[in-house]
């Protein structure tokens, strides 16, 4: 039994790097600052070892071949999932690269509402070291942050010590839209977060007038989707007096029609509170996945986001056309890779008739079989890797835990991709 | 394998070969005198052709997180710009800021095989060098930002002695596997943290007592006493802000001698002078580069057209945000370390400000006479991408060239501007001080920018052409470490360079305290912050190159 500390996840998004796990041979136990997502996703037992081809174990070889085999001869191979590590996703992108395929990450119909409003007007946001030590007001927008990250609130809001505060409990929270869903968001010293509770799909018609309050301009209602106008001058007043407000959001939560729109509200009002003379900074929520990584690496490989395509020998990016499961309704697509190194329920969703090949976490159970399927390793468990952490700034160094003598990721698209040229 | 080169004319600066007729031999990817007895596996008859050690860029933000961001926010630019793949390379997109393959292969086809990225945030290093990681074609190699990080200014709050800066420096360059230290706007990004939106020479930080003074001195103190070659690298306070000369001057004067190196000076040598209250300062910082023997700089040219800036600076990026051009743009604070903004820039010849900016930067490359301690740059993609050093060098070797584009500019610029009035052309051989030996030099590479016996085998060979631009812009052949790699402008063989670092020796009792600040403030364990070699080299392509300390040897 070995014992390992001071180990990252890769699961949480947060990037709680102060785990400790015990090892018994393939079997592995988080004795220290687990939680109710890195813990199942750390313990999870290996159950495939050997890849399958129409159900039937195969070497590792016969089912690259195969796999393979069905890319070259399609005419729009889709890859999908794209939940991986740095290096995985560096592979992935080769093979799509060579294949002519798509690129899809399966997190990408929420991340996509960030980067529409982003790529149309920007943002100003922080990083969660800066959340930590200078935070004083708090803001969610639409999302259980505590459900999302069961251990947000401890590491970085009701940490005892921070270098620009005195007493971190007298932070500040405040949820517009949905309510928590426990007592996480409750700070040390009792105060329970103020809620000012709407429905998803009226956040549009919310932040615009927090908007509108902040900058100054009259709003002659009462009220807004039953929230008091008063209600909404005292949180904008609030930000203003703040020190260094944050203001979150889980794009992958909005979802409503046109969500980026809110997405862009959000982080206009941000930039209205610093230009009113104030400090204020977003800090969007995402991270799970690999969703950051694959973003990451399909970004300064192709200067786009990962959702592309290389169908026509160049990169070419388009936030709604690439979605593969709306190519899949359109008959678009004539062969289908899916890739998750992290999570064994995230099963690939279903293509229609065509020939689909599984590169996922040892343990995923289907519903219909895959033509081909390849379990490989957990970047963070069975192999060393790289992962980034929600804030896309600090990128983790993910440590190989146990030796399973299962593939990464990135050697089994690796070996595909040379495959493709054999 | 022996390689001939037979009959070039060669550019050497760096063992004083200035345009002489020689032949080169090549074995085991290093340059070698000429063997007895032994006739060469392959010659390449360049009779008459330029030859020059590969060019070495160093300062242009080609890996980490901002410039990924510039990417990502930019995608209308990089449609215009697809590239795609072939047998040998990989897809990609240019413009202003390319897609990392793309980066290595426009690089290496303009006759470039190394490249320094001047802005790694110690928190984001990891970032830089998986970026870097996977620009092929080039050594690389990274100056790591201190400064704005809390710890830092911790410390001088604290009045630790120079020794526990030092320490601090050299453990933080270690982990973040960097080759210099870089300080951007000393103290300022912090500032803005605390909302200061300005912060001057002696303007103290509001939180830590601090200036950007005593930074300056700090940090420069460190570097020299470490014996790190590269001298500290500034980006100086008040960037872009008309006035901002007097900034610089009193920022050269601030640091007693110690070795400096300014970077992309062009954007802190502005006056207030004339009606637009915007003026050129060039010939003043021209004379005390001149004077001041410790200093060093680059010029961070601009180029008129389309490119987004990019920086660590998020104060002064924030107040130019108005400038933004499209309207959208980006700013962070960052991990309490550092910060950065990105903000795209249309750089227009019929804009007087612009205009002015152009010709500063040329101002001050005629004017700085010693072509060791000036370095062809336009702080890619800040003033322009990288893709336009060939325009930039026609320009500086052209006289009647550079007056033609002159007249085409505003009107009032040109009028405010001493350009016209410069003979100077630059030399073949002070095109390969500044952009070979001179660079290699001042970065501290070993083996590296020099023709000379037992040099690694990095090699341009250009045709003569008397359009510079043409000439540079597309070399007949590229050596990368003894291997032909570009042909006819083409690259012909992906190869990867190795990362080029520097380990100056410190106290490892710096960790005791450094262990508790992470486990109090920050939001990784200490342990997972520092960069292990075989996170650079296990991918199988990459490596590491360590260089002396000065007066360590090799």
């Amino acid at each position: 039994m070995t014992k390992i500390t001071e180990v990252p996840s890769p699961f949480c998004g947060i990037g709680t790097d102060d785990l400790t796990i015990q090892v018994d041979g393939l079997s592995i136990k988080v004795a220290e600052n687990g939680c109710a997502v890195n813990t199942p996703a750390f313990e999870q037992a290996i159950t495939d070892t050997a890849p399958r081809v129409d159900g039937k174990e195969v070497s590792l070889q016969h089912a690259i071949n195969r796999a393979a085999k069905i890319l070259k001869a399609a005419n729009q191979p889709v890859i999908g999932g794209c939940a991986t590590d740095v290096n995985g996703m560096r592979a992935l992108m080769a093979l799509a690269d060579r294949n002519g395929a798509v690129v899809d990450n399966m997190n990408f119909t929420g991340a996509k509402r960030n980067f529409l409003a982003m790529q149309d007007s920007g943002w100003m946001n922080t990083t969660l070291a800066e959340i930590k030590n200078r935070c004083d007001l708090f803001i969610v927008f639409g999302c259980d942050l505590e459900a999302f990250s069961p251990r947000f609130y401890e590491r970085y809001l009701w940490n005892k010590e921070s270098m620009f505060m005195d007493d971190t409990s007298a932070r500040e929270v405040i949820y517009i839209g949905k309510a928590p869903s426990g007592d996480a968001s409750t700070s040390p010293n009792k105060t329970k977060a103020q809620v000012l509770e709407c429905a998803d799909t009226d956040l549009p018609e919310v932040t615009s007038v927090l908007k509108a309050l902040i900058k100054g301009n009259p709003v002659f209602a009462e009220q807004v989707a039953g929230i008091a106008i008063a209600d909404l001058q005292e949180i904008a007043d609030k930000l203003k007096a703040a020190t260094y407000g944050v203001v979150t959001w889980a794009a992958g939560a909005l979802d409503f029609s046109q969500a980026e729109l809110t997405v862009q509200t959000i982080c206009e009002l941000v930039k209205d509170v610093n230009a009113s003379g104030v400090r204020c900074s977003g800090f969007p929520l995402g991270g799970k996945e690999g969703d950051q990584t694959a973003n990451q690496v399909c970004g300064w490989q192709t200067g786009y986001p990962a959702r592309m395509r290389f169908s026509s020998d160049i990169p070419e990016y388009d936030p709604f056309l690439y979605d593969i499961n709306a190519m899949f309704a359109n008959g678009e697509a004539d062969a289908f890779l899916w890739v998750q190194s992290f999570n064994s329920s995230a099963v690939p969703p279903h293509g229609g008739k065509i020939p689909t090949i599984v590169v996922a976490r040892s343990g995923m159970v289907f519903e219909e079989e895959p033509d081909i399927f390849i379990p490989v390793g957990t970047p963070g468990i069975d192999h060393s890797g790289h992962a980034y952490r929600l804030d896309n700034v600090v990128a983790i160094r993910l440590k190989k835990l146990r030796d399973s003598g299962l593939p990464s990721t990135a050697e089994v698209l690796t070996a595909i991709e040379q495959a493709l040229v054999i | 394998m022996l390689t001939k080169l037979t009959g070039g004319i060669v550019y050497d600066p760096a063992n004083k070969v200035n345009g002489k007729k020689k032949d080169i031999y090549i074995k085991d990817g290093k340059i070698v005198t000429k063997p007895r007895n032994v006739e060469p596996d392959k010659e390449y008859n360049i009779t008459g052709k330029v030859v020059m050690a590969g060019a070495i860029d160093l300062h242009t933000h080609i890996g980490g997180g901002k410039g990924n961001i510039a990417r990502m926010l930019m995608p209308e630019n990089h449609r215009i710009d697809a590239v795609a793949h072939t047998d040998i390379k990989r897809a990609g997109t240019g413009h202003a800021m390319p897609s990392t393959f793309v980066t290595g292969y426009r690089y290496a086809e303009m006759g470039y095989t190394a490249a320094f990225e001047p802005a790694v945030l110690p928190i984001n290093a990891r970032q830089a060098h998986m970026e870097m990681g996977d620009v092929p074609m080039l050594d690389k190699g990274g100056y790591v930002m201190l400064g704005s990080d809390d710890y830092f200014l911790r410390m001088m709050t604290a009045k630790k002695d120079q020794q526990a800066i030092n320490d601090y420096v050299a453990w933080t360059l270690r982990a973040a596997q960097g080759v210099g230290i870089k300080v951007v706007n000393p103290g300022g990004i912090s500032a803005f943290k605390f909302n200061q939106r300005q912060l001057d020479l002696d303007e103290k930080n509001s939180h830590y007592n601090v200036t950007p003074r005593d930074i300056l001195k700090s940090l420069a103190t460190a570097v020299k006493e470490l014996g790190i070659k590269h001298p500290l690298h500034v980006h100086g306070s008040n960037l872009g802000v008309p006035g901002n000369i007097q900034t610089t001057l009193d920022s050269i004067a601030g640091v007693d001698g110690l070795p400096m190196h300014l970077t992309h000076v062009q954007f802190h040598s502005y006056g207030t002078e004339g009606d637009f209250k915007f003026s050129s300062g060039a010939a003043q910082i021209a004379e005390s580069i001149n004077k001041n023997k410790n200093m060093s700089v680059d010029v961070g040219q601009i180029m008129f057209g389309q490119t987004i800036t990019a920086s660590g600076d998020n104060q002064r990026q924030y107040a130019n945000h108005q400038f933004s051009n499209p309207n959208k743009w980006v700013c962070m604070d960052i991990e309490c370390d550092a910060g950065c903004g990105l903000v795209p820039f249309k750089y227009r010849d019929q804009n007087f400000v612009n205009a002015l900016q152009w010709a500063i930067g040329l101002e001050i490359f005629l004017l700085v006479k010693d072509p060791w301690r000036i370095f062809l740059t336009t702080d890619h993609p800040n003033g322009a991408p990288f893709s336009s050093y060939p325009h930039l060098i026609r320009l500086l070797m052209d006289k009647s060239f550079r007056n033609d584009m002159l007249a085409t500019i505003h009107p009032e610029a040109q009028k405010m501007s001493t350009l016209g009035s410069i003979d100077r052309e630059y030399s073949m051989q002070e095109i390969a001080i500044l952009t070979r030996a001179g660079a290699a030099k001042i970065t501290g590479l070993v083996g590296r920018g020099s023709l000379g016996k037992d040099s690694w085998a990095d090699i341009t060979v250009y045709t003569e052409n008397e359009n510079r631009e043409k000439m540079f812009e597309k070399p007949d052949y590229v050596f990368k470490d003894g291997e032909l790699v570009v042909k006819d402008g083409e690259v012909v063989k992906t190869v990867w360079g190795t990362t080029h670092v520097v380990r100056p020796e410190y106290d490892k009792s710096v960790e005791k305290d450094l262990k508790k600040y992470f486990d109090k403030y920050m939001t990784m364990k200490m342990g997972n912050f520092a960069i292990s070699d075989d996170e650079i080299t296990e991918d199988g392509r990459g490596s590491i190159t360590v260089h002396p300390t000065v007066g360590e040897k090799v």
